[in-house]
């Protein structure tokens, strides 16, 4: 306490060393030279070079001379450094200190705060949405925080990139140092860098509500900047600091791999490089990271075990966090490795003081002293623009530096001081004499002692050992304040009872206390200690021998059933199977299929093998891969934007999340490809994204190369809000369906009106990306499928499409398609239905098994769909059901979700059947494929065996033995002393972890359960 | 805005009704002796009797066996050659007769009473033998179903019905079988958007359940002590409503998937001396010992579902039942919900690619789930002296390619298997002229 009072004192004084300019002074100026040279040191200027005996002159703010022949001038301040070193001061790259908290403005529904709005309320003259706030300007808001400083100076930092961690569009960052001193100092650079996410914070914006609307925000931000450019309609203070604050960095805070790919793609489109803080995982997509040519801010937060002594327990933990908690710490390493370009941050630390604790551990599992040496100095130094005033130590830079008592990186290394501006700031007292060493312990009233002291400089073990015939061993404490020491103790013996002792070092050669005590009875006594020679060594414990990393292998995807290496294209000839064809050939029995290269080659009897591999499928059916017209799975953060009524601009495909269990699932039913769909929130949806599951690859490569883009319509209650809860504030349109019938007629009309215009005026009318879509739908190059239940809106849609001249391709789920067949045959559109479902709210009551049937004796091309994980892996018995209800022959019922969701989604050129040249996206079943009683053996897409009924059990035991392997390495670590956590029963969902807390699905307006049917 | 809600959700449901089935009436009792002749004869306990006959009187069944049939003399014979015969279907843990419309529409939905504690509310009285769901369900072979209240962590009681008749007087089939209970689970609630307040200690989930199976606990007690006061001082009568779990008239249907919780549901009923029946049961595989061992058994909810955990087999759900059969646990199946019951016989012919036999899967929705209900004395296998609760497909009943039920009976009452469905199907085959196949 009077040790921080006195440093408090201390800073009072340096405060009125600096003069500032335009500042008045109260009394008379102090301005001091602050002038030091260190002698001795191993100067570490940087992580490539080290002058051992070096000189360091400070100067003032500055440094002005290192190296090893350094003449000190006379005027210097001479601090004796022999035996330790000197750093460079650490950055931090990523922190949000001295920024006040930004408080939660509101939630998409109530809550407290503002209810959520349509469009901004904050006063001034900014943009429509609240997560978009480039004006936000750290060096506006930013004040010094001494006892935030505190725990990053300890730690060895000099300065800190500070950011305001709030919305998409985050505004400027600063650099800024920790000295103490008033904020015209500390800045280094008052705009360090532009700041972005994807999660809209304390907006009370309801728009965006979902990851994609996000994505689609930002995109349409970069636009509305462009052509804000030359515009002379608006001002706007949002679009103009956005324009203004290009040039500099550009910082994406994403959180797992996929998400430094999502805003890598932003930063394609816009030709931005970002620099990526992320969650710390690129370990286990490490090529794609490496892909995006950005660099990294990466935290040190890894995972800590889990109590997994409980087998029930431990089956909540997921094979994703058991390997994290595995691999999570090699990250560092991974990315060095790799040769990526990245800082180090403490931001996520639940507590300052794992930094250093969590480093070590990254640099034991691989990471270089170097390298943590150069991600927290020249790197994030380069990344801000401030490389040449920190980072390293050369003439002319900030005096920011630190001293250590040994290397950085060791274990037991103690940072005494870390200098900030020429400035000192005191970690650790840099005692000038060691303690440790064996003293003589002379007093008349504890004869025959051994004082020994050992450990470390600040944290000192101190024993006691009386060697005559009792051989009293006792622990003691010691406290040393400057040359003052007190030490107490207690022999059990002999007395029984604290010893308590004070001395001050009377001599430094040899080292001699003298001083006086009291004894457990109250009496006094008089003591000295001298020097003898240096600590044993047996107190010292041997540093443990490194544990060879023994670490598991990276999956992919990171997940259960995930695979160590792809499986690749077989050439396969399929022998003698009953062939399921979806072709005018109907169903072949004793027939062989040759699939060569991800294509099949042959159909017929008798067919050479040649060098495919030869599988007996007698008895057995092989059909082409099941094709699902209407999936929600793959998908991350929230498959809605249902806040407006229409959202064409958000994409499926910027969301993709091919980490989904769902995928392998998928395969395991014989699906080898999904359309995947915006929900039914809205009138007008988001676009679509066709898929194949193509397990273990990433987000882009799942997609169907060169497919027709979709966008998904929606009709009725779910988009008129029937059946969410109350709503707080206005209502969002529309609540009937006479209102849906216009969001049509306004949006169509609009884009129409914006495409006479474009064709004019070109760039200068403002790019809307909303509108674009729906151009692409007038133009006939993006299709409908639209969400709907009942004939009046199916009717409706129909006569809007007419009116506004465009077509729908499908019309999806459509349980009251039967009513309207004929029509839909007229108007050429498809019906993409349930099997069998109803009941299950209002609209859906004269729902019929039969419908999918009556659709195609009608002559509307008929699919079925599952909407559904679970369904869509047995969409084979969906179609089925048609033969259950209405009879359908078996060789059309297969067709509903094989060849005719292949059509309707243009691809039936490549898949959707069995038949020479088209994909081979096949599945062998046990049995009929329509039957309750088909298992699906092997599955391939593109030739690829992605599903194995054999090799998929084969898989499940590798990862038991795998988990079990994990799991007695954490009851190990926890043995050791490791921090651990309790499983919780419910796991963070894929990948999402940050942002999953802005987008609860269903949860905006209208959205309520609108992903489902 | 309730009360428009009400009227609104009044007048629709009336006017569907009008449009609706009217003309489905239920049967009458049986009148003279019926014959099913030279079908393939499923008698639920696993035996099959290829070319066989079944025969039943009054109600009940008076013969059954190979070959052709003693006395035919006044029967009416039906000829099944060819064709399938089971023991009605029974669903059990549904909301059939309880729901109409799922959502959107309240007025329909009857499954749900408010309150954390309700042992006296009675499933029966709300079941609507008017539901247009009802024949669409019975159309597949369902036969009887346990219509059940949900919600709260005693939801009621429930009660077997059976699925043709003119109110729920005449439909019941046992009365009050027993209380729905859900075991509290050790969870954590997803993340929290607040801030936990300063100072306070957080639970930790699983002290957060313990608390709560306390606070049953202690009920329990309190309710078994009430029944045995033989005339109290005041009338409890959700006390009232529980004195059957104690003296084995009751049975309580615990609803609990994890393994621990299943668990402790079996422990706590055989310290409270009750008959317990576990619901859910999707981690049953992980504790079979224990549910052997006290002979608990288990409900499963639907083996068409994706399993809980990205670890879990692929197929987890389809196999559980053939693990729980290799077990020797009692173990029977519902579709869950109330319209999706139609898929009963589905749910259980998936097991059958995973290793449980048909017979076995045909056990699963008949004999098994009338063992676990009480009612396996007058049904779930086609036997002398049961009732006649049985119906007649064309094909296999357990997949969808061929089920095709023409003939069913309850007692012994030969019910019309039409349905607004079928009706919708034909009126619209009709508008476009085309064959309605049914």
């Amino acid at each position: 306490m009077k040790k921080l009072l006195l440093f408090g004192c201390a800073m009072l004084f340096a405060l009125l060393t600096r003069a500032q300019q335009t500042f008045p002074v109260n009394g008379a100026w102090d301005i001091r030279p602050g002038q030091y040279a260190f002698i001795n040191a191993s100067i570490v200027v940087s992580a490539d070079q080290t002058i051992t005996n070096g000189v360091l002159l400070v100067k003032d703010r500055q440094i002005e001379a290192v190296g090893a022949d350094v003449k000190i001038p006379k005027g210097y301040v001479t601090v004796d450094l022999k035996g330790k070193y000197i750093y460079p001061g650490l950055i931090d790259a990523y922190t949000t200190y001295g920024i006040p908290e930004a408080s939660r403005q509101a939630f998409a529904q109530g809550g407290f705060g503002r209810v959520a709005v349509p469009v901004s309320t904050k006063p001034g003259a900014y943009g429509w949405n609240e997560s978009i706030k480039p004006e936000m300007n750290v060096k506006a808001v930013f004040h010094a925080d001494a006892s935030k400083a505190e725990d990053y100076k300890k730690n060895g930092f000099g300065a800190v990139h500070t950011l305001i961690h709030d919305g998409i569009a985050r505004g400027t960052s600063a650099v800024v140092s920790l000295g103490d001193e008033r904020d015209n100092f500390v800045m280094i650079n008052g705009e360090a860098a532009a700041n972005y996410s994807f999660s809209k914070g304390t907006a009370a914006t309801n728009y965006p509500s979902s990851l994609m609307g996000s994505i689609a925000l930002l995109r349409q931000t970069y636009y509305d900047a462009q052509w804000y450019k030359n515009q002379k309609e608006e001002y706007n203070i949002s679009l103009d600091e956005f324009n203004r604050t290009q040039a500099i960095p550009q910082i994406f805070e994403v959180s797992d791999p996929l998400s430094v790919l999502r805003a890598n793609k932003i930063g394609k489109e816009f030709g931005k490089q970002y620099i990526f803080k992320t969650d710390g995982q690129e370990y286990r997509r490490i090529d794609a990271m490496k892909g995006t040519g950005g660099s990294f801010i990466i935290p040190l937060t890894f995972p800590e075990a889990f109590d997994v002594e409980d087998p029930f327990d431990a089956r909540n933990v997921s094979y994703t966090q058991m390997k994290d908690w595995e691999l999570a710490p090699t990250n560092p390493a991974v990315l060095e490795k790799a040769g990526i370009k990245f800082a180090i941050t403490s931001y996520g630390l639940t507590n300052a003081r794992d930094f250093w604790t969590n480093l070590r551990t990254a640099i034991d599992n691989g990471l270089s002293e170097k390298q943590a040496l150069i991600s927290l100095t020249t790197a994030p130094a380069e990344m801000l623009g401030v490389a040449d005033k920190v980072g390293t130590l050369a003439k002319g830079k900030m005096a920011n530096f630190i001293i250590t008592s040994d290397n950085l990186f060791k274990k037991d290394n103690v940072i005494y001081e870390n200098w900030i501006e020429g400035h000192q700031y005191v970690v650790s007292r840099m005692d000038v004499t060691d303690l440790r060493g064996n003293y003589n312990f002379a007093s008349d009233a504890l004869p025959g002692v051994v004082l020994k002291i050992s450990g470390t400089p600040g944290t000192y073990d101190v024993n006691l050992e009386r060697n005559n015939a009792d051989s009293t061993r006792a622990k003691g404490t010691i406290t040393r304040t400057g040359d003052m020491v007190s030490i107490y103790f207690d022999l059990k013996s002999k007395p029984n009872g604290n010893i308590r002792l004070n001395g001050y070092i009377t001599k430094t050669s040899p080292l001699t206390f003298n001083g006086s005590g009291i004894l457990p009875d109250g009496s006094e006594m008089k003591w000295s200690a001298t020097y003898t020679g240096p600590a044993s060594a047996e107190r010292t414990k041997p540093e443990p021998a490194k544990q060879p990393i023994n670490d598991g292998p990276v999956v992919y995807p990171f997940t259960a059933y995930g695979n160590t290496e792809l499986p690749k294209a077989e050439n396969v000839l399929f022998k003698n199977a009953t062939v399921w064809t979806s072709d005018k050939d109907g169903i072949l029995k004793n027939t062989d299929v040759l699939i060569e290269n991800g294509k099949i080659k042959a159909i017929g009897k008798g067919i050479a093998a040649g060098s495919a591999k030869i599988i007996d499928a007698t008895g057995k059916h092989l059909s082409p891969g099941i094709v699902d017209e209407h999936s929600h799975i793959a998908g991350s953060g929230g498959i809605n934007e249902g806040t407006q009524a229409v959202s064409a601009e958000v994409r499926i495909a910027d969301i993709l999340n091919s980490e989904d269990i769902s995928i392998y699932r998928q395969l395991a039913g014989g699906v080898t490809t999904s359309h995947i769909l915006h929900g039914s929130a809205n009138p007008i949806g988001g676009q679509t994204q066709l898929i194949k599951h193509r397990w273990g690859v990433l987000p882009d490569e799942m997609k169907v190369e060169g497919a027709d883009g979709f966008i998904k319509f929606a009709l009725g209650e779910n988009v008129k809000g029937s059946n969410n809860g109350a709503v707080i504030g206005a209502a969002r349109f529309p609540q009937t369906r006479m209102g849906v019938e216009e969001v049509y007629i306004d949006e169509f009309t609009r884009a129409k009106e914006y495409k006479a215009a474009r064709a004019v005026k070109g760039n200068n009318v403002r790019r809307d990306i909303e509108l674009d879509a729906i151009v692409e739908i007038l133009d006939g190059k993006r299709f409908i499928t639209c969400h709907s239940y009942v004939q009046s809106e199916i009717n409706m849609l129909m006569h809007v499409a007419d009116s506004m001249g465009f077509k729908i391709n499908t019309f999806t789920h459509i349980l009251e398609g039967y009513k309207m067949a004929d029509k839909m045959k007229a108007h050429n559109i498809a019906g993409s239905t349930f099997s069998d479902w109803w009941a299950y709210k209002n609209e859906v009551a004269e729902a019929i098994p039969y419908n999918g049937k009556l659709m195609h004796d009608v002559g509307v091309l008929t699919a079925f769909n599952s909407d559904d994980e679970e369904m869509a892996r047995r969409l084979n018995q969906e179609a089925g059901k048609s033969v259950a209800y209405g009879h359908m022959s078996e060789e059309e019922a297969l067709k509903l979700v094989t060849i005719n969701p292949a059509t309707m989604l243009h691809v039936e050129k490549h898949i959707g059947s069995i038949k020479v040249g088209k994909d081979a996206d096949l599945v062998l079943w046990s049995a009929d494929p329509l039957s309750i009683y088909a298992v699906a053996e092997k599955t391939y897409v593109d030739g690829i065996p992605y599903w194995d009924l054999d090799k998929d059990a084969a898989n499940q035991k590798t990862m038991k033995a795998d988990e079990a392997r994990i799991i007695q390495k954490m009851i190990a670590a926890k043995n050791k002393g490791a921090v651990t956590q309790r499983p919780v029963g419910r796991r963070p969902r894929n990948n999402e972890s940050d942002e999953d807390d802005e987008f609860v699905s269903g949860d905006g307006v209208g959205q309520n359960n609108s992903n489902g049917k | 805005m309730n009360k428009i809600f009400l009227i609104f959700g009044g007048l629709l449901l009336s006017t569907i009704l009008a449009n609706g089935q009217a003309t489905i009436s239920p049967a009458k009792a049986q009148s003279k002796p019926v014959i099913i002749k030279g079908g393939t004869i499923h008698v639920g306990n696993g035996q099959v009797i290829n070319n066989g006959y079944v025969a039943f009187d009054k109600g009940k069944i008076t013969a059954i066996g190979e070959g052709a049939a003693a006395n035919t003399a006044g029967a009416d014979v039906i000829d099944a050659t060819g064709k399938q015969v089971y023991p009605g279907f029974i669903c059990p843990i549904t909301t059939l007769g309880l729901v109409e419309i799922e959502e959107g529409a309240r007025g329909t939905v009857d499954d749900e009473e408010t309150g954390d504690f309700n042992p006296n509310v009675r499933s029966i009285v709300a079941y609507n033998t008017d539901s247009k769901v009802i024949p669409t369900v019975r159309s597949n072979g369902i036969l009887l179903a346990q219509p059940t209240p949900n919600g709260g962590i005693i939801s009621g009681q429930s009660s077997v019905m059976q699925l043709d008749a003119w109110n729920w007087q005449d439909a019941a089939y046992k009365t009050d079988i027993g209380i729905h209970l859900t075991w509290p689970v050790a969870r954590v609630q997803g993340r929290r958007r607040g801030i936990p307040t300063p100072g306070v200690p957080q639970e930790s989930p699983a002290e957060r359940a313990q608390k709560a199976i306390a606070a049953i606990e202690k009920l329990f007690e309190e309710a078994k002590a009430y029944a045995d006061i033989a005339k109290p001082e005041v009338d409890n009568i959700r006390f009232s409503a529980m004195k059957g779990l104690f003296n084995g008239t009751k049975k309580l249907f615990v609803n609990a998937e994890g393994a621990k919780e299943i668990v402790q549901a079996v422990n706590f009923g055989k310290k409270m001396g009750m008959q317990v029946v576990i619901v859910g049961g999707n981690e049953s595989y992980l504790v079979t010992e224990v549910l052997k061992d006290n002979n608990v058994p288990v409900i499963l909810k639907e083996t068409q579902r994706v399993p809980d955990k990205e670890e879990d087999d692929v197929y987890l759900p389809y196999k559980l039942p053939k693990m729980l059969q290799d077990a020797g646990v009692l173990y029977g199946l519902t579709g869950i919900g109330f319209w999706r019951q139609r898929n009963l016989p589905f749910e259980a012919g998936e097991a059958v690619g995973y290793g449980l036999t048909k017979e076995q899967a045909i056990s699963m929705i008949t004999i098994n789930n009338a063992k676990i209900l009480g009612i396996d004395k007058t049904t779930g296998t086609l036997e002398v002296g049961k009732d006649a609760n049985l119906f007649i497909s064309k094909g296999d009943a357990l997949d969808m390619i061929s089920i095709d039920v023409d003939n069913a009976f309850i007692q012994g009452r030969n019910i019309n298997l039409d349905n607004l469905h079928k009706q919708l199907y034909r009126k619209f085959a009709d508008k476009y002229g085309v064959k309605a196949d049914l």
